[in-house]
């Protein structure tokens, strides 16, 4: 610095001091970050009443997600002081905004999550366990919630972190007209059966499958569903809640994987399945180009009005005829931030979503998914030969034969951008061994952990 | 300094006096200071916003942090990590493949482009023909990305008037292949710089002695002669902007590259810009993400600093 100084004309120097000196001062302070001393740890009081003050509710909501604030509307009507101040964006900017807007002293009271174990550690939001006792909520069924637990940095168990606006399930949607023209007159019963039909789309000049693989990996999708028959499920749970030991180096997953190669190499994904986005996909099938599309049932309402009768749903089937169905299923979390201003108003809210008749309808309605709640409630039925009654139904199954699985993707906050997506498109390219995928994968969920 | 203030030997101006008093001294320290004075606004907003920046940016790198919890000091290890991940280097050397691309096809086409089209650059027919030439520069590069994947896509207008032509097993989705990916991506981009290395060179052109032109002809030299020996040597500056601006286009770029493919397939068209991103926003890997970033800006004054050093020089 002396030295850089004696090198400029003195007078030049004079006014560049200060001037480095703001840039240095930056560096020269402590490390950055603030050290956040612990506020974890439930609250002893909540209140479970709203009263009768005037109360904001701040939520931050992902756009064409129209539930939330369907949702939010229904409440301000039935509690007149309780309004909402709703600010929406894509869920990809969500999960990269979380932390900072969670941060800043204008955290939201209510906020769509992504993963949720990096912003428990950083004490961002807040542990809902008073309210779990308050409410009742365990008494529902627990494998309902079990995702939203976070433990010692592990999912699955420890305190309740979030809940659900609706629970989703994926399967696979199919177009009927095409169903019939390769012969299938139902549901393939077991893998053996859906890669039959497959084969037979593919011979009868049928595009059999219409899956998205550009920007994030929409292969991923029937990658799982082979993953959770092929093996234990609770192996792939353990993975996906960062259980210690747990792998993805499994004999499970390197059969789908293999299959995925297979199915690529024998023309069952579209050609330009790298290059095709998820938005492509829905449009594609809607326009009949693709026997079948592994998705989830919040697309079950848009299918209905675009191609009304002609589109059904299934549960991926079992390796063996009549076992049990696993599939991906997820809440549409939400939680409440640390530092939010009205944490029990927000808490009476999520209250409210599961168990006011309403509320679980709107979310039938609005969401298309199953509203959750405690099981001897009702779930509000859909209206008759639609897609979304398929949907509502193998969600009920799924929860009777207790099959839901988290997604892979969600492993952690990298794993699907930074190992999965590139993989997977180098797998169906012909650019990456099934061998090699399980160990990417693997090692760049190992190599996060270790951070 | 002294040129500008000390060396007028004109009237009876204090700056003519060959002994500075003391009263001199803090007349000259006023005239300086009310110079700084009206530059400190701008100096201000460069040190907020340039400087900074640059300077939290370094600090990052050295350091293991998520952007929100309490950080690790990590030394060089984020550097390390740059200059040893297989993915990373990856990253950087499609970057330096873009120059070819974005640099190298642009400046050279515009040199052909501007030589045709020199002699009709006055009149309304010119003025045309220059705003054809820079539209591609106008439009955002967002715009420009859509526009490009749609052409690009499986049925887009490429494979179509491909498969019209008998041609249908040459289509594929060129920013879906492995092996097209990349250069689909640099296609975009020539297309985006051409405009404004053709404007940049007709205006260079447009300066030249026609004297030099005459004299070159009566030598007997021929048009491929008259290039050589006349317009790329007169050139020297205006190319030397070119390549400056379009290099830190392909090393530095983003938007075209987020568009269309997203980095993908794999790895394929993953540039530094999309990675420092994702590692910082995505990922949440501060550090490693300020140390990418560090290694791209010593990259671009690397490729940069040489040329503008062989440009800069005087005319021939």
């Amino acid at each position: 610095m002396a030295e850089l100084l004696t090198k400029l004309p003195r007078r030049r120097a004079v006014i560049l001091a200060p001037l480095l000196a703001i840039g240095l001062a930056a560096t020269a302070c402590s490390a950055p970050g603030a050290d956040r001393s612990s506020t974890a740890g439930p609250d002893a009081a909540v209140k479970t009443d709203l009263g009768t003050a005037p109360i904001k509710l701040e939520m931050y909501a992902e756009t064409g997600f129209p539930l939330a604030k369907a949702l939010a509307d229904e409440f301000s009507k039935q509690y007149p002081n309780v309004t909402f101040a709703i600010r929406e964006d894509q869920f990809t900017v969500i999960v990269e905004n979380a932390p900072r807007v969670m941060a800043s002293d204008n955290a939201p009271d209510i906020i769509r999550l992504p993963t949720m174990v990096d912003l428990v550690k950083d004490d961002l939001l807040k542990n809902l366990d008073p309210y779990v006792t308050a409410y009742g909520w365990d008494k529902f069924p627990a494998s309902q919630l079990v995702q939203l637990r976070v433990g010692e940095n592990t999912r699955g168990t420890g305190s309740l972190y979030g809940m659900g606006l609706g629970y989703s399930v994926t399967g696979v949607f199919y177009n009927k007209k095409l169903a019939s023209q390769v012969g299938m007159t139902q549901p393939p019963a077991t893998v053996a059966e859906f890669e039959q039909l497959l084969a037979k789309a593919k011979t009868g000049g049928v595009q059999p499958i219409m899956q998205f693989n550009k920007n994030t990996a929409g292969i991923n999708f029937p990658h799982q569903a082979l993953q959770n028959q092929f093996g234990d499920p609770a192996q792939v749970a353990d993975w996906i809640f960062q259980k210690p030991g747990a792998t993805f180096d499994t004999p499970a997953a390197l059969k789908a994987t293999q299959s995925i190669q297979k199915w690529a190499q024998a023309g069952y994904f579209p050609k330009d399945a790298n290059a095709l986005d998820y938005a492509g996909m829905v449009g594609q099938f809607q326009k009949g180009n693709g026997l079948f599309m592994f998705n989830g049932d919040w697309e079950s309402a848009n299918l209905d009005k675009a191609m009304p009768g002609n589109v059904g749903f299934f549960l991926f089937p079992a390796e063996t005829a009549g076992g049990r169905h696993v599939a991906m299923s997820a809440p549409n979390t939400f939680g409440v931030s640390a530092k939010a201003k009205n944490p029990d108003a927000a808490a009476y809210f999520l209250n409210w979503v599961h168990t006011d008749a309403k509320a679980r309808e709107i979310a039938v309605t609005v969401g298309g998914s199953s509203p959750g709640g405690p099981s001897d409630l009702p779930v509000p039925a859909a209206a008759p030969n639609t897609v979304l009654a398929e949907t509502l139904k193998a969600a009920q199954q799924l929860g009777a034969e207790n099959g839901a699985v988290d997604f892979t993707a969600n492993a952690t906050g990298g794993i699907f951008a930074a190992a999965i997506t590139p993989e997977m498109q180098k797998l169906v390219a012909g650019q990456q061994t099934p061998e090699g995928y399980v160990k990417a994968v693997q090692a760049e969920y190992a190599k996060e952990l270790s951070r | 300094m002294t040129s500008a203030l000390g060396s007028a030997p004109t009237g009876q101006d204090h700056r003519a006096r060959p002994i500075p008093t003391r009263a001199h001294r803090r007349r000259w320290a006023r005239a300086a200071g009310t110079g700084w004075l009206y530059v400190l606004p701008a100096l201000v907003m460069y040190a907020v916003f340039v400087l900074r920046p640059l300077a939290l940016t370094v600090q990052y790198s050295l350091y293991d942090w998520n952007g929100i919890g309490v950080a690790r000091w990590a030394g060089l290890d984020n550097y390390v990590t740059v200059f040893t991940d297989s993915d990373l280097l990856k990253i950087i050397s499609n970057a330096i493949i873009l120059i070819v691309f974005f640099s190298l096809v642009p400046v050279a086409l515009g040199l052909l482009v501007a030589s045709l089209v020199r002699r009709i650059t006055t009149g309304a027919f010119g003025t045309v023909v220059r705003t054809i030439l820079f539209l591609p520069q106008v439009i955002p590069l967002v715009a420009a990305g859509i526009a490009w994947s749609w052409l690009l896509s499986t049925n887009g207008l490429v494979n179509q008037v491909l498969r019209a032509l008998g041609l249908g097993g040459v289509a594929r989705a060129w920013l879906g292949d492995f092996d097209t990916a990349l250069p689909a991506v640099g296609v975009i981009g020539a297309w985006v710089l051409l405009g404004l290395c053709t404007i940049l060179l007709v205006t260079g052109m447009s300066k030249i002695d026609p004297a030099l032109y005459e004299a070159a002809r009566l030598d007997g030299a021929g048009p491929v002669r008259e290039f050589l020996a006349v317009t790329l040597p007169s050139l020297r500056q205006e190319i030397g902007v070119c390549l400056t601006v379009t290099i830190i286009a392909a090393l530095a770029s983003f938007d075209i590259v987020y568009i269309s493919t997203s980095g993908g397939p794999g790895l394929q068209t993953t540039v530094p810009g999309l990675e420092i991103y994702r590692l910082a926003f995505s990922q949440r890997q501060v550090g490693l993400a300020s140390a990418l970033a560090v290694v791209l800006m010593l990259l671009v004054l690397a490729f940069v600093l040489p040329i503008q050093r062989l440009t800069r020089g005087e005319k021939p």
